[in-house]
């Protein structure tokens, strides 16, 4: 029994130290990918016409899902809040409560997420295929880098075009939860705007814009890394857009977690 | 323009892949390539190419020259059409970039394609090519660069008899053309027999037969006689491949 029990505790170990360990070797990957990144950003050695094409997937077509979630989420918030503050008595501080909520957290994360299930785990299955099909192979030996062309474009587009889901995403939020706010609370338009002016800082939303970028520029490179790194057939694929999908929910957790404590704190 | 590899050793997870492996082509020639699967012949068209790097030893050749692939599944980018896929490195790369304009790019991608017996096609996707017409646009973007070595990984494998000779003879007037130097590592006698100078034969890692096709139709080596003959019989353990 007791040899038994000390034959589990290894392999439980083993895996343990596995999965450190493949922890540990995805962290270095994407940092040579970063440093790969900034090395031809520096340069300015970066593709125009694959960005245009990135920045428009990043931009326009993770719009419709972002404005989705969060609108849905404003509006359920806004159901909420404004019936228990109208108990209160405060339902003119609704406008004001769903905009430092929205402009500072749920809508930069919420769009976040929208553009992990929308593109990271397009490029992510993308690249990944490229990379089990040789097509990776096949441009380095036409001596054209993959992190230039693939790579650079996307991180710059998810740095450059992640603040602009995340005000169109935010200011349809606010919307929502304005409509919402005067069917369920019967709270006028007029005192929900007049209140939101109230909750809106101008220190948080540039706040808001810059980790805008740092979440579109993250889930860009770690989508990116993980296909990069692809190796073996579909099934492969189907790992590392998994694991793109979780690391970069990760990260963003992660961002989020240390922009409110050296903002916020 | 020569290509000579030196004591090439390559291991992969402290299993030894590639074993002082040594051999030259001078310009012009066909170097043939065979062995059983996974005994090393891509891992060495990886590491001269640049693909993969070689854990020792050395390769060869002109600084200057331009070394082209064609890849056993064509590794055509499936979100390029033909044009954009042949014109990939003449797009691409500033030093080309630079020396051509646009119609010089378009001309030279048609007339690589006519060298290639295909035209009309530049606006196909991959998807929609045959695997034949797949692997001559492969060759069609591996030769744009204008290579002086060229490498061919399985270039008939998948390909039905009448197509695969048709891809043979290419390599052949392909290597005439750009007076290049050429490596084909291949599974099929007919490829040997019809586009190839000499051979080499891998197994384990290691060199087991060189010299010329003749040589090797011979059955004087009784690795090459197994081989030739696909028998299971022979100093190659086939539990081991």
């Amino acid at each position: 029994m007791f040899e038994l029990n000390k034959t589990l505790t290894w392999q439980a170990l083993a895996l343990l130290w596995d999965e450190i360990r493949d922890f540990l070797i995805t962290l270095g990957r994407m940092g040579c990918d970063f440093c790969g990144v900034l090395k031809y950003i520096l340069k300015l050695k970066i593709n125009c016409k694959e960005t245009i094409e990135q920045s428009k997937r990043f931009a326009y077509d993770s719009i419709p899902i972002s404005l989705t979630i969060v609108g849905m989420t404003s509006a359920i918030i806004a159901m909420q809040l404004a019936p228990e503050l109208a108990k209160q008595g405060g339902a003119d501080y609704t406008g004001m409560l769903s905009a430092l909520v929205m402009v500072r957290e749920l809508a930069v994360v919420m769009s976040g997420f929208a553009i992990i299930s929308m593109v990271g785990s397009s490029f992510a299955s993308e690249i990944a295929s490229m990379s089990v099909t040789e097509q990776l192979n096949a441009m380095k030996v036409l001596k054209v880098d993959p992190i230039e062309y693939l790579i650079v474009p996307r991180f710059v587009a998810g740095f450059l075009f992640m603040p602009a889901v995340f005000i169109l995403s935010a200011t349809f939020g606010l919307i929502c939860a304005g409509y919402v706010s005067k069917i369920t609370a019967d709270l006028s338009l007029l005192n929900y705007y007049t209140s939101l002016w109230h909750g809106l800082y101008v220190r948080d939303i540039f706040i808001a814009i810059l980790k805008a970028s740092f979440f579109g520029g993250t889930i860009a490179l770690i989508s990116c890394s993980c296909g990069y790194s692809t190796r073996g057939g579909a099934k492969e694929v189907g790992i590392a857009t998994t694991k793109a999908v979780v690391w970069s929910f990760l990260a963003i957790a992660l961002w989020d977690f240390i922009f409110a404590s050296v903002f916020y704190l | 323009m020569s290509l000579e590899v030196k004591n090439l050793s390559k291991s992969f997870e402290g299993k030894k892949v590639l074993n002082n492996i040594s051999f030259k082509i001078e310009n012009g020639q066909t170097l043939g390539v065979i062995g059983f699967s996974g005994s090393g012949k891509s891992t060495l068209l990886k590491i001269i190419s640049g693909i993969l790097e070689k854990d020792s030893g050395e390769i060869i050749y002109p600084k200057d020259s331009e070394i082209a692939m064609s890849f056993q599944y064509s590794a055509l980018f499936d979100f390029l059409d033909v044009y954009d896929n042949i014109a990939f490195p003449l797009v691409e790369r500033k030093e080309f970039r630079s020396k051509y304009t646009k119609e010089q790019i378009s001309q030279i991608v048609s007339e690589k394609l006519k060298m290639v017996g295909l035209q009309g096609i530049e606006d196909l996707y991959p998807s929609e090519l045959s695997g034949g017409m797949q692997k001559r646009v492969g060759f069609a973007r591996a030769i744009v660069t204008d290579p002086k070595i060229i490498l061919y990984d399985e270039p008939t494998a998948g390909l039905d008899p009448v197509t695969s000779t048709m891809i043979e003879d290419y390599i052949v007037q392909l290597k005439k053309e750009l007076n290049a130097s050429c490596v084909v590592v291949t599974h099929q006698l007919s490829t040997i027999k019809r586009a190839v100078d000499y051979v080499i034969m891998l197994y384990q890692g290691i060199i087991v037969f060189k010299g010329t096709v003749s040589e090797l139709l011979s059955g004087q080596n009784d690795y090459a006689r197994q081989f030739v003959s696909a028998s299971i019989n022979g100093p190659m353990n086939i539990a081991t491949r």
